[in-house]
């Protein structure tokens, strides 16, 4: 692999001396007896539990220490990098790897905060289903440069209990009248919460004539928003609450319905309620639905942080997670359920083998039922959407 | 000798001072910038509100409860120091599961009492007035108050309420006009500390409190791990502001003070007996009293029950299975936290007692420690505006972050053992040091060989606050840490806003197990030791 195909010319003069320059020997060598601080969302018991799994693989095979910072959120550990860019730190840093996408890539990929590009360099590359997958390549219309790695597909999808609820709304417009229909029945994670704005954006492409506009920079209080606000205006009183209180993110969300204090919530994991029925949180009756039209979906990456102490061993654990095993073990509806980033036709049949023996779990969609994936918003909608939502509703119940 | 003293009060006021300088000059640059943000006024009032709520609520039950005197005083004392040791997080958790509207309790009145077959959609949690976070913080703050006020009780005190009943008055009343007055002067620290922490805890808003918007505090909090450079000024901006308002508040308390004893001159001028009163207070020193202790340890319990149960939907009272699956799936972690949690503790508590026995050791010390407020300042400074002064100045230090934490976490242990240790410590009878001295002993082997092994009630009892004090902190443990230091707490705190109440079940119980075993050994060591000297003197 050519990292001069990257256009990092300019960022690899600048790192030249480096790890990541394409010796994988070197990189493993490097790696041995580091301990890699891996940043990453800490609220879901089941991640917490693969990426501890992970780091027993990583300590096994390579002699690499994995050490999991449980983040309340992932702007936590950019906020740290940043920090010590403020200060000068140009070593050393507190952070090696980070679980990171959208804004957060490219505010840190627009500051320089990040080291790289690696993940064209990492020997499971050539396994990453980059065409049939672009989203692997390009998050929230931000090419990727090489400078993240991909580790899981996610797809947004709706899920609710089949008992109680057996036809749910299939649209965004339907499931405001049923929200109508069943006040306090519904709502969505506050905003700045990712899985709340996803939604939001969700919303945004339903309201929108012509939803190409998503796909370049939002203006300044872009007037595409207003119908935004409208609708959330009009939906509001019939939310959980009357939306005087959110749920904190996706975990918040799903105790929700486990709890039935709603009764339909949407997660960013189309394998998440498989994976909770497999643990005895969610009746078994809980079934997942995509909205007609398609839902958002995008790629979750690793990024590694430009003063990483162990910035060789964070290749490695990189690496680690495209491997066809570990990829398995993620898509296993009772470990995780996530979607792989691998391109089928590229593995080894009894590598292959491994995906189609992972059990999908009841409520799973099947890659067909899926349907078709909305691509992300430019990621200024996002910011857009966060600030101005926090003005309008977060400053008052 | 004289370098003890000024050790331990270098370890007390430098980091604050230093750590308030920083931050406010950070937020002096930056205000215009927050005063943008039009949920400042309500986030000022969410900070107010529950603050001097819950002070306020709290020292009064302290003042009903010893007034009174119900019969259930006595189980409370004895459960003080667990209370006190439950973590701000886990008292906040279990609350929280307690109330919620699909909590342990609305499950436990329905649907027979209440028809509900799905849990209602009522405010019972993060309600917009803060409601749930004064409660939360009544629950925590008031057994530490009550603990200072018995401790300040001397039997002349209580003479006097029995000289106001010669008079005609009622036990509370009488305790009101006569006793407490004299008593508060000892407890106004105390009360200032509970004021300040009220108003700037983040751990217990971001889990009890509202979030549109959110209190100052843990906007604060927010805002200091969000990605944006403005949100940084904001956070900067917006301590300032803290500041500010805790200095009023405290300011504004000391006003109350002065119109409470006016009006205290007039009921004694006017001679209001009130004798009505006299049973309203007592059945609600009662209900207090049951609810100090009730609602905690129902928590507890539910947390527990939470951390082993399968499928559990409402309105079921009780789960309809039981699994370990969480605690097999967090286990490790757990292990590896508690190993940072208990670490931490007991070093950080080793050198607060091993300072303070230094410091008192040296007669250099105040008589009164309730009464100096340099040993409250770290208690009344909010950790919020203090810390990420110091997390700023750490950023250009070469100390590790372990060390860091440590030495953050001596800064708020230091108090409780200063206060724990003093009293006993002073108390010893002096003149079995002069038979000790008599007899050849030189000053530091009397210490070792006679005066700590006399108190080594006290000092096991003091150890044990010490302790619980480091495994309950948040905020230093993050922000010193730099999320690198993984504890019990900071891991609650984390999966609290995930929502898995099976996995923070379990964390919450084993962040309350710890600090309830240290004082289990505590108690142990109290009741071997007062067999063999007898009961020590006060």
């Amino acid at each position: 692999m050519n990292r001069r195909e990257f256009g990092g010319l300019g960022l690899a003069a600048l790192w030249a001396g480096s790890a990541w320059a394409g010796d994988w020997a070197l990189v493993l060598a490097q790696a041995k007896g580091q301990e890699v601080f891996f940043h990453a969302w800490g609220g879901d018991p089941k991640i917490n539990a693969f990426i501890s799994w992970v780091g027993e693989e990583a300590a096994a095979r390579y002699g690499v220490t994995l050490t999991h910072v449980k983040l309340a959120a992932t702007s936590d550990a950019v906020a740290r990098v940043q920090a010590e860019q403020a200060a000068g730190k140009d070593s050393g840093g507190a952070v090696d790897l980070i679980w990171i996408n959208g804004e957060n890539f490219a505010a840190m990929k627009r500051a320089g905060m990040l080291y790289g590009p690696f993940a064209q360099s990492l020997p499971n590359w050539a396994l990453v289903d980059t065409l049939g997958k672009p989203a692997t390549v390009t998050d929230f219309t931000e090419p990727t440069q090489g400078l993240e790695s991909p580790w899981a597909m996610a797809q947004l999808v709706f899920e609710h209990d089949s008992a109680k609820l057996a036809d749910p709304p299939k649209s965004i417009p339907a499931l405001a009248d049923w929200a109508k229909a069943n006040p306090g029945r519904f709502t969505y994670p506050q905003p700045p919460d990712y899985l709340g704005l996803t939604f939001l954006k969700q919303v945004l492409y339903a309201l929108l004539p012509d939803p190409l506009i998503l796909q370049r920079p939002a203006a300044d209080a872009d007037p595409a928003l207003e119908a935004l606000w409208q609708f959330l205006d009009a939906l509001h009183p019939n939310l959980w609450r009357q939306a005087m209180a959110f749920p904190a993110n996706e975990a918040a969300l799903g105790q929700l319905l486990a709890d039935d204090e709603v009764g339909i919530t949407f997660a960013f994991n189309p394998g998440r309620a498989s994976a909770e029925i497999a643990s005895g949180t969610l009746p078994d009756t809980v079934r997942t639905f995509v909205l007609d039209g398609g839902t958002i979906g995008n790629a979750s990456f690793v990024a590694i942080p430009f003063n990483a102490n162990a910035a060789a061993g964070a290749q490695v654990v990189a690496n680690l997670l495209l491997d066809p095993a570990v990829q398995a073990r993620a898509q296993d509806a009772s470990i995780l359920g996530f979607q792989t980033v691998l391109n089928m036709d590229a593995l080894t049949p009894a590598d292959r083998a491994l995906f189609q023996d992972a059990p999908r779990g009841p409520a799973t969609l099947s890659p067909a039922e899926l349907g078709p994936t909305l691509l992300e918003p430019h990621a200024s909608w996002m910011t857009q959407i966060s600030a101005q939502w926090a003005l309008r509703y977060g400053v008052a119940p | 000798m004289k370098l003890a003293p000024l050790i331990l009060r270098a370890f007390l006021v430098l980091p604050v001072g230093l750590g308030l300088l920083i931050t406010l000059g950070q937020g002096v640059t930056s205000l215009s910038v927050l005063l943008d943000w039009p949920g400042l006024a309500r986030a000022c009032l969410l900070s107010l509100g529950p603050g001097l709520g819950a002070t306020l609520i709290s020292l009064t039950l302290v003042g009903l409860i010893l007034g009174a005197e119900p019969r259930s005083l006595g189980l409370l004392e004895r459960l003080l120091a667990p209370l006190l040791a439950l973590p701000h997080a886990s008292a906040a958790l279990g609350l929280a599961f307690l109330i919620a509207p699909s909590g342990w309790i609305a499950r436990a009145i329905s649907p027979w009492a209440t028809g509900w077959l799905s849990p209602p959609d009522i405010m019972t949690l993060n309600d917009p007035w803060g409601l749930a976070l004064t409660l939360g913080l009544v629950l925590k703050e008031t057994p530490f108050l009550l603990l200072m006020a018995l401790a300040a009780m001397t039997p002349a005190l209580r003479h006097r309420q029995r000289v106001a009943a010669t008079l005609g008055y009622g036990r509370g009343m009488g305790f009101a006009l006569v006793v407490w007055p004299s008593l508060y002067p000892a407890l106004r620290l105390p009360v200032l500390a509970v004021l300040a922490y009220g108003m700037t805890a983040v751990d217990m808003a971001l889990i009890l409190g509202p979030s549109l918007p959110y209190s100052l505090s843990a906007q604060i909090g927010l805002w200091r791990s969000a990605a944006s450079l403005t949100h940084q000024d904001q956070a900067a901006a917006a301590a300032l502001v803290q500041a500010g308002l805790v200095l009023a508040a405290l300011i504004l308390w000391r006003g109350a003070e002065a119109a409470g004893l006016a009006l205290r001159h007039r009921m004694t001028l006017k001679g209001i007996r009130a004798p009505w009163a006299e049973r309203i207070f007592t059945l609600l020193a009662t209900a207090s009293v049951v609810g100090l202790m009730v609602l905690p340890l129902l928590g507890l319990l539910g947390l527990g029950l939470w951390s082993v149960a399968g499928l559990w939907r409402f309105p079921e009272a009780l789960p309809n299975q039981i699994t370990l699956q969480a605690w097999t799936q967090a286990g490790p972690a757990l292990l590896r936290a508690s190993a940072t949690s208990v670490t931490l503790a007991l070093g950080v508590t080793a050198v607060a007692v091993a300072l303070t026995l230094w410091a008192l050791q040296a007669e250099a010390l105040p008589p009164s420690p309730r009464r100096d407020g340099l040993i409250f300042l770290p208690l009344i400074a909010p950790q919020i505006v203090v810390l990420p002064g110091i997390a700023t100045a750490l950023l250009h230090l070469p100390v590790p972050p372990f060390v860091a934490v440590a030495l953050g976490h001596l800064v708020y242990v230091l108090p409780y053992v200063v206060l724990g240790l003093s009293g006993p410590f002073r108390g010893w009878n002096r003149q079995l040091g002069a038979v000790g001295a008599s007899l050849g002993a030189k000053p530091w082997r009397v210490l070792l060989r006679l005066r700590l092994p006399m108190l080594a009630g006290p000092l096991a009892a003091t150890a044990a606050v010490g302790f619980a004090v480091s495994i309950g902190q948040y905020l230093p443990t993050l922000l010193l840490g730099g999320g690198r230091i993984v504890t019990l707490t900071t891991e609650a705190v984390a999966l609290s806003s995930g929502g898995n109440r099976r996995i923070v079940g379990a964390y919450g119980l084993v962040q309350a197990f710890w600090p309830a075993l240290a004082f289990v050994l505590a108690t142990q060591i109290q009741r071997a030791r007062s067999l063999s000297f007898g009961p020590h003197p006060r």
